[in-house]
């Protein structure tokens, strides 16, 4: 293994789950507020998985009051406490960016059934 | 004021995270001990140096294992000015935790990657003209200047020529960790040169 990876492979996070697109997942982020730090809980449907290694990031999308919200976490970060998969959704294809023309029931996604 | 640095080797560039979460992109320089091979006196040479050796080989040249006589083969000796030699001694191996630390500031030098015969507009950030509707003039550096008088070019005007494979000190750059385990120093942003190739990493 070159020095490089070894560097990478010290920083990654073996307490993740693991996240494929079309899942729905509740990420509890560590944000700053003022001089007090909390843990803010965001939940929605993985839109896509980008980069590999350390870049490791996924973008989770929600409707949040009739918005659609977009957050991109580096899941490798240390500012993230942790990531739970709360469902398994069945998609076609790797980047879901068609959620963003639905709203609704239209947005939903099937769920995956175990395979046996 | 001059300072003692160390030789090591540009392994390559990757990010790292910071305790508040921040990502900074970081390059690597493979740094083993160093050994000072010599010591440059007033008396003697004229000035104040301290030579280090590093990547040691099984075998060197007459001329070489004459120089370094009973000190381990370094294969690779550069000299640091300094103002003074200090409690340095020769023999003595120098590493990464005897000069740097995470948060310092330091110099770096190395060889930049050459380029070439390049244009203006690489070398020097000239602007290019259209690439169409009519033109001519693409990548062409333009007027070099006014004509009968004073009918000669300025001297040191900016033209086409060799770029790169020069030697290139980035300065003030920031040592990210410092890991005397595995001989590595991680400092923020970019090197000059291509993987694998000679740094010396002074303090700033």
């Amino acid at each position: 293994m070159n020095v490089l990876d070894e560097i990478v492979a010290d920083q990654l996070r073996t307490d993740l789950p693991h996240l494929a697109s079309g899942d729905t997942v509740r990420v509890a982020a560590r944000v700053v507020e003022g001089n007090r730090e909390r843990i803010q809980m965001f939940e929605g449907t993985v839109m896509r998985l980008r980069g590999g290694g350390i870049t490791r990031s996924i973008t989770v999308r929600r409707i949040a009051s009739g918005v659609g919200v977009e957050r991109t976490f580096k899941i490798n970060s240390p500012r993230i406490d942790k990531i739970e998969v709360v469902r398994h959704g069945q998609v076609r294809r790797a980047q879901l960016y068609f959620l963003r023309d639905r709203v609704g029931k239209a947005a939903t996604l099937r769920e995956r059934r175990p395979k046996r | 004021m001059s300072n003692i640095g160390l030789i090591g080797r540009k392994v390559g560039m990757t990010q790292v995270f910071q305790p508040d979460g921040t990502m900074v992109a970081v390059s690597v320089v493979a740094i083993t001990p160093n050994t000072v091979t010599r010591l440059r006196t007033p008396d003697r040479d004229g000035y104040t140096a301290i030579a280090l050796g590093t990547d040691e080989v099984k075998k060197l040249n007459k001329p070489d294992s004459g120089q370094l006589r009973d000190l381990p083969k370094v294969s690779t000796i550069r000299e640091f000015r300094v103002d003074s030699v200090g409690s340095y001694e020769v023999g003595q191996t120098v590493a990464i935790s005897d000069l740097f630390a995470a948060g310092d500031l330091v110099d770096v030098t190395g060889v930049s990657k050459g380029r070439g015969f390049a244009g203006v507009i690489k070398r020097h950030n000239f602007a290019r003209g259209p690439k169409t509707h009519g033109s001519d003039h693409h990548r062409a550096p333009g007027s070099i200047g006014p004509g009968t008088t004073p009918g000669r070019v300025y001297r040191g005007l900016r033209m086409a020529g060799h770029m790169g494979n020069e030697r290139v000190t980035v300065k003030k750059v920031r040592v990210i960790r410092a890991d005397a385990e595995r001989n590595l120093l991680l400092v923020s942003g970019s090197l000059p040169g291509s993987r694998g190739t000679l740094v010396l990493v002074k303090k700033a």
